[in-house]
C-alpha cells in the first residue's frame, strides 16, 4: 500500500496507536511505567465502549462501572469457587455483562436526558450494593483476591506482560469501534444522536440500536474490569462504585465525546494525574470534581476535537 | 388505486381537539396538498398519518393495509417517508452521510459483520455512498456532499431532507412545508424536485403555505380549518370556494377582497 | 406492634430529612429545570461545619447559624460559578456539572474537615420517650416539627409573597416570566440559596441522630432524589410525601426484610418509578411537540 493510501485509510488512528504502544516502552525508565501504561490501556478500553454509547449514540450511562465490576468479579469468583480457568471466566463475564445490559437496557433506554442519567446511576449503585453485601461470594467490602491469568500454560505475570496484553486488546477494541463507525449500524447510531425522530422515519429501529450499543459498551467495560482484576490480583466493590462511573464519564468527556482516539487521551490523563500527584493523594476527589466541572462548563467537546479544530483552523491560513 | 387513506381521524391534546374526524384519500402517483390557516392542524395530521401520534379515533391505511398505530420506523419499512417542518437533519454528520442514512432500510446490517468490517460491509458502503450521491444530485446538492450538514443554508437543508427521504425509495412521500422560508428561486427548485419525484411514480402528500406552489403542482387540495375538513377538490375548485377564502382572510376581509375590484 | 411502631418512627424521622432534600431538589428544578446533585452536600456541609465550628470553641447556636450562612453562600456560588456559565448546556451536561460539584465539595470537605464520623448534641437532652411500646428520640420530634415548619413557611412564602409568585411564574414558563419582568437569574439564585439553607438546616437537625461524615452527602442526594421522583418531580407536596414514604419503606424493609440492602430500596424505587410511572404520584405528564 502506498504511503498516501496508508495515511488516508480508515484505520490510520489505529495504526498510530499501534505505533505509540510499540515506541513508548523505549522511553520507560522502570517497570513502574509499564504498569501505568497497562492501566491506561485497560481504562481506555472501557472508555471506548462508553464513548460509543455516549459520544456516538448520544446516550448517557452514569453507572457503567457496574459492568466493570461484573467483569472483575467474574474472574475472581469463577476460579475461586468453580475452579474454572480465568480466560473462560473472562468470557463468561462478558456474556453476563451483555445479558444484564440487555435486560436492564430495554426499559431504561426508553428514558431520555436526565431520567436516563439517573436511571443508569441507580442501576450502577445497585450492582455495587450487591457486590458489597453478598460477602459470601464476593468477600464483602474488603473484596477478594484474584488468581492470575494462565493462558496455554503461560502465566501472565508482571507489568510488562500486562502492558502488551492490554495494549493489544485495546487496539482490537479500537479497531472494532472504528469499523462500527463506518457501517450501517454506526451511521444509524450517529443519526439517533442528532434526531431520533428522523432516524425512526427512515426505518431505523431506534430502540433496538440503542440496546445494541448499550450491550456492546457493557461488554467492553466487562473485559476492562476483568483485566483490571487479573492485573491487580484483587477486586473490591469500589470498582463498581459511583466514583468509578463518574471517572469513566470524565475520561470520555476529557478525551472528546465521539472521538475514539480521545478515549485513549482521556484515560491517560485521568490515570496519570493521580500518579503524578501522589503527594497530594487526598486532593484526588476534589480534583476529579473540579476537572468534571471545568470540562463540562468550558470544554465540552474535549481535548482531541478541540485540538483537531485548532489545527484545522491553523491550516487554513 | 388508493395508496394512502385516513378515515375519521381524531386526536385531542389535553382537552383541545386538534384534529376532528378528518378523512383523506390519496390516489397513487398524485400530488395531494393539505392547506389551511395556521393552527388548523396540518402538521398534526401529518404526525398522525406518519405514526408519530396515536389517534384517539379513526384509522390509516397504506396500500390497502391498515397501519393505524404503527411506529414511524414500521411505516418507513412499508414505504412511507416524510420530511419535517422544523428540519430534523443530522447536523453532526456530513451532507452525504445524512443521505446515506436514508438508505438504511435497504441495507443489510448485522452487528457482528459491522464490528468486523466484513468485505460485504465495505461493498455495501460503496453502493450506499453511490445511491446517496444520486439522490443528492436530484436535489441539486451534489457539490455539497462532504460539507458538514449543519453548515448549509436553510433552503439547502430543506432539499437535503428531501434527498434523504428519497434515498429510502418510498412509495409515499410526505413533505411538511418544503418551501417554508425559501425565496422564489429556491421555491422553484423545490417545485422542480417535486415534479421529478412524481415522475418516478412516487406519491407526494404536501403541507404547504405557498399558494402558488400548491396551485401549480397539486392534483387535489384538501383544506383544513380548526382541525376539520373545510373543503376538498381540484386546485381550481378550492381556489374559488368562498368558505376557503373566508377561512384564510376572515369574513370581514374576504368581503373586502370580494369588493376589491369594484 | 411495638416493633412496627418503632420502624414507623425511625422511618418518618429519616423520611423528614429526605423530604427536605427532595424539597431542595424541587425548588431548583422548578426554577431552572436542573437536577442539582450537590443537594446532599448542602446537608453534609450544614452538619459538618457546625461540628467543626463548635469543636473550635464557637457556641453551638452561633456555629449552626454560621454553618447555614456558609452553606447558603456555597449554594449561591454553585449557581453563579458552575451553572450559570454553562447556560444552554444539555440537561445531561448540567447534571454532570452538579455531580462534579458534589464530588468537588466532598473532596474539599475531606481535606478541610476529616474522614471520621461526627455527632452533635441533640436540642433537648434527656432520654428517649416511650410511646405505645416503642421509643422515640426527642430529636426525632424536633426533626419532624422543624420539617413541618419549613414546609409551611415555604408554602406561605410561595403563596403569599410577590417573590414567591415570581418563583411560581418562573417554574411555569421561564420565557414568559422574563417577558413580564421577572429577573429569572435572581430567581434561580434564590432557589439555590434557599435549597442550600434548607439542606443545611436538615443536616444540623439530623446529625445528633444519624451522625455525619464528609461523604454522607451522596447517599442523601440519591434518596432525596428518589423521594422527589416518587412524589413527582416538580411537585412540592410530592417531595414531602415521597420523602416520608421512602423513609418508611426503607425502615420497614430494613426491619422485616434485610437490613444490609436498606440503601438499595431507594434505588429500586427510582428505577421502578422511572420505568413505570415517570411522572410520579403528583406530577404531570408532559406532552412533547414535534
Amino acid at each position: 500500500m502506498s504511503l498516501r493510501a496508508l495515511l488516508e485509510t480508515r484505520l490510520l488512528p489505529a495504526i498510530s496507536v499501534v505505533a505509540i504502544i510499540i515506541i513508548l516502552p523505549l522511553f520507560f525508565p522502570s517497570a513502574y511505567y509499564y504498569r501505568i501504561g497497562a492501566l491506561v490501556f485497560i481504562f481506555a478500553l472501557a472508555v471506548v465502549g462508553l464513548n460509543l454509547l455516549m459520544g456516538f449514540a448520544g446516550q448517557v450511562s452514569l453507572g457503567h462501572a457496574g459492568f466493570l465490576g461484573i467483569g472483575a468479579y467474574s474472574v475472581a469468583i469463577g476460579p475461586v469457587y468453580f475452579g474454572a480457568p480465568s480466560w473462560l471466566c473472562l468470557f463468561a463475564g462478558v456474556m453476563l455483562s451483555g445479558a444484564v445490559a440487555f435486560a436492564v437496557g430495554r426499559p431504561i433506554l426508553r428514558l431520555k436526558g436526565h431520567y436516563l442519567a439517573i436511571g443508569t446511576l441507580g442501576f450502577g449503585l445497585l450492582i455495587a450494593i450487591v457486590l458489597t453485601n453478598e460477602a459470601g461470594w464476593t468477600g464483602g467490602p474488603d473484596g477478594m483476591s484474584v488468581p492470575g491469568l494462565i493462558l496455554f500454560g503461560w502465566r501472565a505475570h508482571g507489568s510488562d506482560a500486562w502492558y502488551w496484553i492490554s495494549g493489544i486488546t485495546f487496539v482490537g477494541g479500537f479497531v472494532l469501534a472504528l469499523n462500527l463507525m463506518e457501517s450501517p449500524t454506526g451511521r444509524a447510531l450517529q443519526a439517533i444522536h442528532d434526531s431520533e425522530i428522523a432516524a425512526l422515519v427512515l426505518g431505523i429501529d431506534v430502540a433496538r440500536k440503542k440496546l445494541t450499543v448499550f450491550v456492546i459498551s457493557a461488554m467492553y467495560a466487562s473485559v476492562a474490569g476483568s483485566f483490571l482484576a487479573l492485573f491487580n490480583g484483587l477486586v473490591t466493590p469500589d470498582m463498581a462504585g459511583f466514583l468509578r462511573s463518574i471517572e469513566l464519564v470524565a475520561m470520555v468527556v476529557l478525551g472528546g465525546m465521539g472521538s475514539i482516539f480521545g478515549s485513549l487521551v482521556g484515560a491517560a490523563v485521568l490515570v496519570v494525574l493521580p500518579q503524578v500527584l501522589t503527594i497530594f493523594h487526598e486532593y484526588e476527589q476534589a480534583l476529579l470534581g473540579l476537572i468534571v466541572m471545568v470540562f463540562m462548563i468550558f470544554l465540552r467537546q474535549g481535548i482531541v476535537p478541540s485540538v483537531a479544530a485548532a489545527l484545522a483552523g491553523g491550516r487554513k491560513c | 388505486m388508493l395508496i394512502l387513506e385516513a378515515a375519521r381521524l381524531s386526536i385531542s391534546f389535553g382537552g383541545v381537539r386538534a384534529i376532528d374526524g378528518v378523512s383523506i384519500a390519496v390516489a397513487s402517483g398524485q400530488v395531494f396538498s393539505i392547506i389551511g390557516p395556521n393552527g388548523s392542524g396540518k402538521t398534526t395530521l401529518f404526525n398522525l398519518v406518519s405514526g408519530i401520534y396515536l389517534p384517539n379515533d379513526g384509522s390509516v391505511r397504506l396500500a390497502g393495509d391498515t397501519v393505524t398505530g404503527l411506529a414511524p420506523d414500521q411505516l418507513a419499512r412499508r414505504g412511507l417517508s416524510r420530511t419535517f417542518q422544523n428540519l430534523q437533519i443530522f447536523s453532526r454528520m456530513s451532507v452525504l452521510q445524512n443521505v446515506m442514512v436514508g438508505r438504511h432500510r435497504h441495507e443489510r446490517t448485522g452487528i457482528l459483520a459491522d464490528l468486523l468490517h466484513w468485505p460485504s460491509v465495505a461493498r455495501q458502503n460503496l453502493a450506499t455512498r453511490e445511491a446517496a450521491r444520486v439522490a443528492l444530485a436530484r436535489v441539486g446538492l451534489a457539490d455539497a456532499a462532504n460539507r458538514l450538514a449543519g453548515s448549509l443554508a436553510y433552503g439547502a437543508l430543506k432539499r437535503l431532507e428531501i434527498a434523504r427521504a428519497l434515498a429510502s425509495e418510498p412509495t409515499v412521500l410526505l413533505l411538511d412545508e418544503p418551501a417554508a422560508g425559501c425565496n422564489p428561486v429556491e421555491t422553484q427548485e423545490i417545485d422542480r424536485v417535486i415534479r421529478s419525484i412524481v415522475k418516478d411514480g412516487i406519491t407526494v402528500v404536501l403541507v404547504e403555505h405557498d399558494m402558488r406552489l400548491v396551485m401549480n403542482i397539486s392534483d387535489r387540495v384538501h383544506v383544513l380549518a380548526s382541525g376539520r375538513t373545510l373543503a376538498e377538490g381540484t386546485p381550481e375548485q378550492v381556489r374559488s370556494n368562498v368558505e376557503v377564502i373566508e377561512a384564510y382572510l376572515g369574513v370581514h376581509d374576504s368581503q373586502e377582497a370580494a369588493h376589491a375590484f369594484d | 406492634m411495638a416493633e412496627l411502631l418503632q420502624f414507623v418512627f425511625s422511618g418518618l424521622t429519616v423520611g423528614a430529612i429526605y423530604a427536605l432534600v427532595a424539597l431542595g431538589f424541587t425548588l431548583i428544578y422548578n426554577a431552572s429545570d436542573i437536577i442539582n446533585f450537590a443537594q446532599g452536600e448542602f446537608v453534609m456541609l450544614g452538619g459538618m461545619t457546625t461540628v467543626f465550628l463548635s469543636l473550635a470553641g464557637v457556641p453551638l447556636p452561633l456555629a449552626a447559624l454560621i454553618a447555614i450562612v456558609v452553606t447558603t453562600a456555597i449554594g449561591l456560588a454553585l449557581h453563579r460559578f458552575a451553572i450559570a456559565p454553562a447556560r444552554g448546556a444539555s440537561p445531561v451536561a448540567l447534571i454532570m456539572i452538579t455531580i462534579g460539584a458534589s464530588i468537588f465539595l466532598r473532596g474539599v470537605a475531606q481535606i478541610v474537615f476529616d474522614k471520621t464520623f461526627h455527632s452533635l448534641p441533640p436540642l433537648f437532652s434527656g432520654g428517649p420517650i416511650r410511646f405505645g411500646g416503642a421509643t422515640i428520640l426527642p430529636q426525632s420530634l424536633v426533626v419532624l416539627a422543624s420539617a413541618a415548619v419549613i414546609v409551611v413557611v415555604l408554602w406561605l412564602f410561595v403563596d403569599r409573597t410577590m417573590l414567591g409568585k415570581a418563583v411560581i411564574a418562573t417554574a411555569a414558563n421561564r420565557l414568559a416570566a422574563r417577558l413580564i419582568g421577572v429577573d429569572t437569574r435572581r430567581i434561580v439564585d434564590f432557589s439555590f440559596a434557599v435549597s442550600a439553607a434548607v439542606g443545611a438546616i436538615a443536616g444540623i437537625l439530623i446529625t445528633p441522630i444519624t451522625l455525619t461524615s464528609y461523604d454522607a452527602g451522596t447517599l442523601l442526594a440519591l434518596k432525596g432524589f428518589a423521594a422527589a421522583m416518587l412524589g413527582g418531580i416538580g411537585s412540592a407536596l410530592g417531595a414531602v410525601v415521597g420523602g416520608l414514604l421512602i423513609g418508611m419503606i426503607e425502615a420497614l424493609s430494613a426491619g422485616y426484610l434485610s437490613s444490609s440492602y436498606k440503601d438499595a430500596v431507594a434505588f429500586v424505587i427510582i428505577l421502578v418509578v422511572l420505568v413505570a410511572m415517570p411522572q410520579g404520584l403528583f406530577g404531570r405528564v408532559k406532552v412533547e411537540r414535534v
